[in-house]
């Protein structure tokens, strides 16, 4: 076939192109609150002392840092989607600002000997598995959505796709744990957040193709 | 790009998105002259490849992911991404074919000439259509009949041959990133 035949074909199929990305992102991204939150209320629900939990800072903390991870990590993974976009990179910079000055209030907080006891928590082989569990259909979600888009640099699209993922599943893992010294968070949340960042890398450089 | 070419091929793409046959075409065509002028010099070096591939498989992709390109951007930088990224998987294929052919290295000095690739992925797409969309896309791309008449001549409502020709270069852009040889 010609280049001029091959125009005359697409031409013909002019018009209002049948997906829409604004629509795409909305139904990944509920779907994707929607089924972590499903597995969070099946497998795992709240913590048993929530209530008291909530009067406290370190616990609040949690929720605002993996919501922002996740609200950040948003535009991102949809500019990677669009060809020849720059992504607002330095925006992701605002969890892990975040989370230094939490550690910092921490470690002034704490005598020195209970360092050691607050980073390694009571939980810390849970979060490295329920982090993952609550986020993989978030990712599944989100790089369904990268599909429909365009993503040229598919690696870095998946590995951003894992890390809005995890935010989102630590924001509701984070009501379960009962680890709250942001020494903690820092630690294992972020480890179970790049296991799903290199799953999403992995998936977005076998599963994106276009 | 020149911000007025640019500007131009925004208005043209705005257009053709709004149902514009020919506005479309213009468009494609002046991307496709901007893509071979970048393929020819990238791919000038690299044997058994054709420029022109990278050509078609651009305007597939663009048309296809045409939804990722937002009304109020410029269009260059969104172009030149979709084809770089065509060309680079170009390059990704080749480098596959080669690792391949190592072993059959002698064979292919001794024997003639290695066929030159003639936009024929293309062609050999067209074979894993279904025969409705074969038609669709053979009447409107080979025979040059538009829409309204390719409906009339195989007795299908236009808006039939509309999702046949969509699902046919889905199918083909499909087919050219699986065989890739």
């Amino acid at each position: 076939m010609k280049t001029e035949e091959l125009i005359r074909a697409i031409s013909a199929g002019a018009g209002r192109p049948p997906v829409s990305m604004p629509r795409v992102w909305l139904a990944a991204l509920t779907g994707a609150v929607l089924a972590a939150g499903a597995i969070f209320f099946a497998v795992l629900g709240p913590r048993p002392d929530i209530g008291q939990a909530l009067e406290t800072t370190r616990f609040l903390f949690k929720f605002v840092v993996t919501a922002v991870l996740f609200a950040s990590a948003v535009p991102v993974l949809r500019a990677l989607a669009r060809p020849g976009k720059r992504p607002a990179w330095p925006i992701m910079l605002a969890a892990p600002a975040l989370v230094l000055v939490a550690i910092v209030l921490e470690l002034v907080a704490l005598s020195s000997g209970q360092w050691i006891s607050s980073l390694v928590g009571t939980n810390a082989i849970y979060c490295l598995a329920l982090i993952p569990l609550l986020g993989i259909l978030p990712l599944a979600a989100m790089l369904a959505a990268l599909n429909a888009g365009a993503p040229t640099r598919p690696v870095l699209a998946g590995a951003v796709a894992g890390i809005c993922a995890g935010g989102l599943a630590a924001i509701f893992y984070a009501a379960y744990c009962p680890d709250d010294s942001p020494l903690f968070v820092a630690t294992w949340y972020s480890l179970a957040i790049l296991l799903l960042a290199l799953l999403g890398a992995l998936g977005g450089r076998f599963v994106l193709r276009w | 790009m020149l911000p007025e070419t640019d500007a131009r091929l925004a208005g043209l793409l705005r257009q053709a998105l709004r149902g514009d046959e020919p506005a479309y075409a213009r468009f494609l065509q002046e991307v496709a002259a901007i893509v071979r002028a970048v393929a020819r010099s990238r791919l000038g070096q690299l044997p058994g490849s054709d420029p022109e591939d990278i050509v078609q498989e651009t305007l597939l992709a663009i048309h296809l992911k045409r939804h990722t390109w937002r009304e109020d951007a410029p269009v260059g930088p969104w172009v030149h991404a979709i084809a770089r990224y065509k060309m680079v998987d170009a390059f990704r294929r080749q480098g596959r074919v080669v690792t391949v052919d190592i072993e059959d290295f002698a064979e292919s000095l001794a024997g003639e000439e290695a066929p030159v690739m003639h936009a024929r992925d293309l062609e050999r797409a067209l074979g894993c259509l279904t025969d409705g969309q074969r038609q669709v896309v053979s009447a409107i791309s080979l025979e040059g009949h538009s829409v309204a008449e390719a409906a009339s001549r195989l007795g299908m409502k236009e808006n039939a041959v509309r999702v046949a020709l969509h699902r046919g270069l889905a199918a083909i852009a499909r087919a050219i990133g699986k065989t890739g040889t």
